[in-house]
């Protein structure tokens, strides 16, 4: 999986530098989270701006990720989800359990 | 919807690679549909969707363990029906057995035939002689 990670002063943001995320190259996603998590990342921002399509996999990858860093008091983000991507987390109703913006600066690290 | 008659047969090693393959496919032949009055991109990514679940589901659940197994994909419009047949070799599984777990629960799998069934009109699976079948309809228009 093609990925680029970037550190800044409030967020490491994660690229997810693919139009599509499957059960092909969704482990990969997972473990890459789950990396950076276990490196102590408090605020992980997953940029899927160039994203075009993902799979329950791809949702199942992103909830390890979520979870993982709710056990760790970490804040995880999603930034730039497309509308069918976004229509795949509202079909499973997991836009309920996701922080999502389109861009990193509408949000605050305070919050 | 017009009078679309098409016939796609596809055969894949059962390996997630060729995941996007048999997705894009879909996707093409849903963009081809000149008579779908309907919105054809939207169609596009569902059949994506469901292409890419049921295949991967066949992989999981259908293909004997380390066997280099072939699939098939056979994707039928007739009129306003749009069929499509996901067959496998292995052992199957029962389809409810997939299909009872709740998606909002925060488990990280379990989701392919509740996406499935959401996005098409019906689903079924049996086992014949000769191999199982995924047979997914949807209602064009």
């Amino acid at each position: 999986m093609n990925v680029e990670v970037e550190r800044g002063e409030q967020w490491t943001v994660l690229r997810v530098l693919e139009e599509r995320v499957d059960a092909h190259n969704s482990g990969e996603l997972k473990s890459v989270l789950l990396e950076l998590l276990e490196k102590n990342v408090a605020s992980l921002a997953v940029d899927l701006s160039q994203v075009r399509f993902i799979d329950s996999s791809g949702l199942g990858a992103l909830l390890a990720g979520y979870k993982n860093a709710n056990l760790r008091q970490a804040r995880l983000l999603l930034v730039g989800v497309q509308p069918r991507v976004q229509s795949m987390f509202e079909l499973t109703r997991l836009h309920h359990v996701f922080e999502m913006v389109n861009h990193l600066d509408e949000v605050s690290i305070q919050q | 919807m017009g009078t679309n008659s098409v016939a796609v047969d596809i055969v894949v090693p059962s390996r997630t690679e060729y995941l996007a393959l048999v997705g894009s496919i879909a996707e093409c032949l849903a963009r081809s549909l000149e008579a779908y009055s309907g919105d054809r991109e939207a169609l596009a990514f569902d059949l994506n969707v469901v292409l890419t679940e049921a295949v991967m589901n066949a992989i999981q659940h259908g293909s004997p363990l380390s066997s280099p197994d072939m699939l098939r994909v056979r994707i039928d419009i007739e009129g306003e029906v749009l069929s499509i047949r996901v067959h496998d070799s292995g052992q199957g599984f029962v389809l409810d057995e997939l299909a009872e777990r709740d998606p909002a629960a925060l488990e990280e799998s379990g989701r392919g035939i509740f996406l499935i069934r959401a996005l098409m009109d019906s689903v079924s699976y049996r086992k014949t002689p000769s191999g199982n079948v995924l047979e997914l309809k949807k209602k064009l228009g």
